[in-house]
């Protein structure tokens, strides 16, 4: 794997993890680390085991070889659809996993995920009411209510508008600068993960091909696919991975 | 495990439709099976035709029985509807406005009398059903064989009480009454006194021998005619019945039928509630997010289970109560009511979360609730010895395995104060709780896995 990882002291940390389903192996010993207030975004064709990998840095499955380790108090998981109780309302779902997190007060740290997600105004609406976009920022304050210092998105932007996906990533981005939390997302837009990621993971069929800057990527393809090094962003991604032979 | 709790309460009150149904419907169903149990057809509506001449008696010999009012032992029996032709008895049945038609005809009461003549015609009464529904048919046939058969037995009767008075004729004299004449009747007795008289004033020789024979018979005729009589009164029903319960005292049927209503809301409530709630935290994919430490798995099978024993407690105290303006309840057993709700809810409670964690979604989990509930909660109702040895000993095992029959067997003995202890029906139920539970946390692998 072409690696150029950022300097610091990794808070999440991954080595060698494979996972199976069955005959398929959907990650072959990936290894990954991530320092405070990075930006990392997963990127790969589908199926290339970008969900497998968040749901094991997030606890859910566990690796059939490798570990992982985590920072105190765990990370926080928003998973692509989002996980809330639709007949409830904004505030109801947001204090029920407060109070399920055993915070000393869950009302104070309901208002305060209200704020940060600019949702105050709509907290006594019933969530199947609002539109996909503010149903993803309430899932992400979900994940948030830990105040977890990794928090892992899988493809937040699914179904989004342009807009909402815009005020997505603003939300996404201000996380990671202004609180210094360490987000992980996957996407399969690669222009996507080219504007809001700081760093990239390419993963393809389980294998991880790429872990660095934009850049880099754009390097990587100079050297290995020239033909396509001066095409867009996703032209140069995909003639990567055709030259890795995916 | 309270807080989640809470928001499954505060779901269930956001959707109102679900939350009447889940009540109205097992209140619906328990209601009419009770009704249905505890009214059954004892008095099914018959139309009757009555051909039989006011004037026609049954004779015996040469006398004639005292008029037995057929009519009104029939509509003792069932509701008569009383038709003038056999064209109407026909179309009462085909409209369906009564469940059979009886026809006596005229020459029935002949008929009967011509069976003690040398040219006997068989007796018959004619009845009409319509046979297009064979449930219908067999409780028809049943209705009018049990009918004929006790006016078959009222005949017989009254045969052998004529019978005995004409036995008691020969046996000690008296008087009859022949084509308005009286004539008198010696009787063995009598004869057997004047012979005896009579024999000592004979000379010996042949004649005075016959006499003693004669004596002798008419003693012997009369020691044998004596035990003919009780014979004559035994042959009517010569077997009776003495029926001995192996298994104590069944309960009333108003309790046997709220026992059964307060099981079917209990087993539908809870079922349903608790795979339906368990199959929504997948629908809303907040399983993986609740089971990553905030909730054990186990506490949240355990959180479902109470919120199933607890909605299904109150529908069934509501129900109770609401029965209780009809029929009688022993409200000083209301905590063995208690225990039957929680034993039975709580293991229903586990059949809930073993089929929530084995569907996908609430519709399919629904729908397979009430695929498993419904036939097993049937079954549990066949009386025991009804079926053929093999097929009972399958229904048995197949509803001891579900907890319907063992939380109905808790719920008839918590409302019957005659019937058994509650234990061993709380036992089978503990021993059903573990076993769904188990395996509920088993497909609860799965139920992440997916």
């Amino acid at each position: 794997m072409e690696a150029s990882t950022a300097a610091g002291a990794s808070v999440i940390e991954a080595r060698e993890l494979v996972r199976r389903f069955g005959e398929r192996e959907a990650l072959r010993g990936v290894d990954f680390a991530a320092s405070s207030g990075e930006l990392v975004a997963v990127i790969g064709p589908n199926g290339a085991g970008k969900t497998t990998l968040l749901s094991i840095l997030a606890g859910i499955s566990k690796p059939d070889e490798g570990e992982v380790h985590v920072p105190e108090g765990g990370v926080g998981w928003v998973p692509q659809q989002a996980a809330l109780y639709r007949r409830l309302t904004v505030e109801e779902n947001l204090l029920l996993f407060a109070r399920l997190e055993k915070h000393a007060d869950p009302h104070g740290s309901v208002a305060e995920m209200l704020e940060l997600t600019g949702l105050a105004e709509r907290r006594g609406e019933v969530v199947a009411r609002l539109s996909g976009g503010n149903q993803q920022r309430i899932n992400i304050a979900i994940g948030l209510l830990a105040r977890p210092s990794v928090l892992l998105l899988d493809e937040p932007s699914v179904g989004l508008d342009p807009r909402q996906r815009a005020r997505l990533w603003e939300f996404v981005s201000a996380l990671a600068e202004t609180r210094d939390t360490t987000v992980i997302f996957s996407t399969h837009d690669i222009q996507e993960a080219e504007r809001y990621g700081r760093r990239l993971l390419v993963l393809a069929d389980g294998e991880a091909l790429f872990d660095g800057a934009t850049e880099g990527l754009r390097e990587a393809v100079r050297r290995e696919a020239p033909e396509a090094a001066e095409s867009d962003f996703e032209t140069a991604f995909v003639a990567f991975l055709h030259h890795r032979g995916h | 495990m309270r807080w989640l709790l809470l928001k499954d309460l505060q779901v269930l009150r956001r959707s109102p439709l679900q939350a009447v149904l889940l009540v109205a419907y097992p209140i619906l169903i328990a209601v009419l099976v009770g009704f249905a149990i505890s009214r059954s057809p004892e008095k099914p509506r018959v139309a009757l035709l009555n051909e039989i001449p006011s004037d026609a008696r049954v004779t015996v010999g040469r006398s004639q029985l005292p008029k037995i009012g057929v009519d009104d032992r029939i509509c003792a029996r069932v509701e008569c509807v009383h038709v003038d032709s056999r064209a109407e008895a026909e179309e009462e049945v085909r409209s369906g406005d009564v469940l059979a038609a009886l026809i006596l005809p005229a020459d029935l009461v002949d008929r009967i009398n011509s069976l003690s003549t040398p040219f006997p015609r068989t007796p018959a009464v004619r009845v009409i059903v319509n046979e297009e529904d064979p449930v219908k048919a067999r409780l028809v046939d049943d209705r009018i064989e049990a009918l004929l058969t006790r006016a078959n037995l009222v005949i017989a009767r009254r045969i052998a009480t004529e019978g005995g008075r004409f036995l008691g004729l020969v046996l000690n004299g008296g008087d009859i009454q022949v084509l308005g004449q009286t004539i008198e009747i010696l009787g063995l007795e009598r004869t057997g006194r004047i012979l005896a008289k009579l024999r000592p004033a004979l000379p010996p020789g042949e004649l005075r021998d016959s006499v003693g024979r004669m004596i002798r018979f008419t003693g012997l005729a009369r020691d044998n005619l004596d035990s003919a009589a009780p014979l004559l009164t035994r042959l009517t029903q010569p077997i009776a019945v003495r029926k001995q319960s192996v298994s104590g005292s069944s309960p009333p049927l108003e309790t046997f039928a709220i026992a059964v209503a307060a099981t079917f809301t209990l087993a539908f409530v809870v079922v349903l509630l608790v795979a339906g709630s368990l199959a929504l935290e997948r629908e809303e994919n907040a399983f993986p997010r609740l089971t990553r430490g905030l909730v054990s798995r186990s506490g949240l099978l355990a959180e479902k289970v109470a919120l199933g024993v607890v909605a299904g407690l109150a529908v069934t105290l509501l129900m109770l109560a609401g029965l209780a303006v009809f029929v009688p309840l022993h409200w000083g057993r209301f905590g063995l009511w208690l225990l039957a709700i929680l034993g039975g809810g709580a293991a229903l409670g586990a059949v809930g979360a073993a089929l929530g964690a084995a569907a996908r979604e609430v519709r399919a989990v629904s729908l397979l609730a009430f695929m498993v509930t419904l036939p097993i909660a049937f079954l549990s109702l066949i009386p025991s010895g009804t079926l053929g040895p093999g097929l009972q000993d399958v229904v048995g095992v197949v509803t001891a395995l579900f907890p319907f029959k063992p939380a109905l067997d808790a719920m008839e003995s918590a409302l019957d104060p005659a019937g058994p202890g509650l234990g061993a029906a709380l036992a089978h139920l503990a021993i059903l709780v573990a076993a769904y539970g188990l395996l509920a946390r088993f497909a609860l692998r799965r139920f992440a896995a997916i």
